[in-house]
């Protein structure tokens, strides 16, 4: 039964989740620096997220940075500008403001396809950044700092800060991918392939693809922008190169990379990325993009599927 | 012929600047009803089934369904309220087994119930996909990639697609067409059968006469954008002006 539902299934998705949560509590055992890799990563992973569950519906979003500046900025914002420190309600505020900026921009783009999907997409979240870089009062180029957040009413003690907000961030990726997960499953989720591989027939069986890419851009904008809100929270800071295309393009590697057979491949991905990049850079300090590029070519001409194919062709054997 | 029609056009046109593809066609169509519609290339077959499914505006004329005015309405809209289409090349989605083909039938036609949010892949639905491919004899390809499919099974899969739900009208362009000719007779028999069960009016355009007689009741013979003639098959086919215009312009091509 799984076999015969392969691209569209996701109802062992509850168990990818498990090992990924698993995953997370062992990494609380981490050596710090690797543990605060591991949760920038996830922020990270959660908007490359964003890019796979749009890649289903044949779209490439080459901006979805935007999301994540904006998270970041919401919290940013709120507590270094309008002291609101606690945890929830900044990460609740980044969420909604992501959301909001999805559903408006949805409105627009949901209707363009392929290449103008991506260069539109592209062109918002380079606008933002213009727009940041202008803005002397928000740090321009070197954005700003965030103050230490306080969990209703309680601020941790300095030692102990770090496992807590390490612990918040893989408790919400965890959620965030269950949440994706029961959107893939839906109606809308599934019908994405449908939108990618044949939009007439889909008008013609009677559902509207404009709606399903709708839903999509919405969903992928509400986790990425508590991506964005996780990042600033974790390592206190926010700029502008959030919203930078070279951010967005990493976001949109990582979802090639990855591929797009469970919600949990992109995170794990994202922190492979950021490993292999952290080490190239450590090996060989002036080519490390080399290395780095060497790796992506690889992967792509040995798993054209993603790295998750490699788990995807033993269930298939 | 006393029920009222479940389908009826009146004075339908089509122009494209200066050419007019279709000039008063009026048609009323019946519950459970077969049709075969005929006609040479251009003769306007097509742009009817365009304009019935919503593809295209008429350029003047009304159209109803069930006593409401559907004219105008799109692809999507009248595919909801009730009327849906196989198409002269298959639209199906390659990329994906038949038996998830039929399930996006089957979900798509969820939306129309507002539940998109609900669980898409229930036991119960892939129950009912299995189903719709069983009905069209299609379920042993039901784990296979349809782009990998023969031309002839997949224009069955589309068809198949269309007829999930039991739409009360199914219009089916060319349904042979690219299906080689010992194969006509018996993939009419796999999907027209299936759909003649139901409650349904079935509509199909047709070049094949031998097909058109053996599975059409009546027939409505096109030429140059009107309707030459429209009645039980056997006179249609018998008619003077089809056989100089429709017949003899198509069994010799």
């Amino acid at each position: 039964m799984t076999q015969t539902m392969m691209k569209t299934d996701f109802r062992r998705e509850p168990v990818y989740i498990a090992v990924l949560a698993l995953l997370l509590i062992a990494g609380f055992f981490l050596p710090s620096w690797l543990r605060f890799l591991l949760q920038t990563a996830l922020a990270g992973g959660l908007v490359a997220l964003g890019v796979a569950i749009q890649m289903r519906a044949g779209l490439v979003n080459f901006g979805q940075g935007l999301y994540y500046c904006l998270g970041g900025y919401a919290v940013g914002l709120l507590s270094a500008k309008l002291g609101i420190t606690d945890v929830f309600v900044l990460l609740a505020s980044a969420v909604v403001v992501a959301l909001l900026a999805g559903a408006l921009l949805g409105l627009l783009l949901a209707r363009y396809r392929e290449i103008f999907y991506a260069m539109l997409s592209l062109a918002v979240s380079m606008i933002l950044y213009g727009v940041l870089v202008k803005a002397a009062a928000l740090g321009s180029t070197d954005g700003f700092n965030v103050p230490p957040v306080t969990y209703l009413g309680w601020l941790p003690e300095r030692e102990i800060r770090a496992d807590v907000v390490y612990t918040l961030a893989a408790v919400l990726v965890v959620v965030s991918c269950l949440v994706v997960a029961r959107y893939l499953r839906s109606g809308a989720g599934m019908l994405c392939e449908a939108v990618a591989e044949n939009e007439i027939r889909l008008e013609y069986l009677g559902a509207s693809p404009k709606r399903i890419v709708f839903f999509v851009i919405v969903t992928a904008a509400g986790i990425s922008g508590l991506g964005g809100g996780l990042l600033a929270i974790s390592t206190g800071h926010v700029d502008p190169l959030m919203t930078n295309w070279t951010t967005s393009g990493g976001f949109v590697f990582v979802a090639l990379l990855a591929g797009r057979g469970s919600t949990i491949a992109p995170v794990i991905g994202f922190f492979l990325l950021e490993l292999v990049q952290t080490y190239a850079l450590d090996i060989a300090p002036n080519a490390w993009q080399m290395i780095l590029g060497a790796v992506m070519l690889a992967a792509i001409l040995l798993l054209p599927g993603g790295l998750w194919s490699l788990i995807d062709r033993r269930g298939k054997a | 012929m006393t029920q009222t029609p479940i389908l009826t056009t009146e004075g339908l046109e089509k122009r494209f600047g200066g050419v007019v593809a279709a000039r008063d066609i009026s048609v009323a169509l019946h519950a459970g009803e077969t049709v075969a519609v005929i006609g040479s290339n251009g003769a306007g077959k097509t742009t009817f089934v365009n304009m019935v499914t919503g593809y295209l505006k008429p350029s003047a004329g009304k159209i109803s369904f069930r006593g409401r005015d559907i004219t105008g309405m799109s692809p999507r809209d009248t595919a909801r309220a009730g009327i849906r289409r196989s198409f002269q090349i298959s639209q199906i989605f390659p990329e994906l087994t038949a038996l998830e083909n039929a399930m996006i039938a089957e979900i798509a036609a969820l939306e129309t119930k507002g539940s998109l949010s609900s669980h898409a892949i229930t036991d119960a639905r892939m129950h009912a996909a299995r189903g719709v491919l069983a009905r069209f004899g299609l379920e042993k390809f039901a784990d296979t990639r349809v782009a990998t499919l023969p031309q002839g099974v997949k224009k069955q899969l589309d068809i198949a697609m269309a007829a999930v739900d039991d739409p009360a009208v199914i219009l089916l362009d060319e349904p042979t067409s690219g299906v080689s000719v010992d194969e006509k007779i018996s993939m009419m028999e796999s999907v027209i059968t299936p759909l003649m069960n139901g409650e349904g009016t079935v509509l199909f355009i047709e070049h094949d006469m031998d097909i058109v007689s053996r599975f059409a009741s009546r027939t409505i013979a096109f030429y140059e954008g009107t309707i030459l003639a429209d009645g039980p098959t056997e006179e249609v086919l018998r008619n003077d002006e089809v056989r100089k215009y429709v017949i003899g312009g198509t069994a010799h091509a």
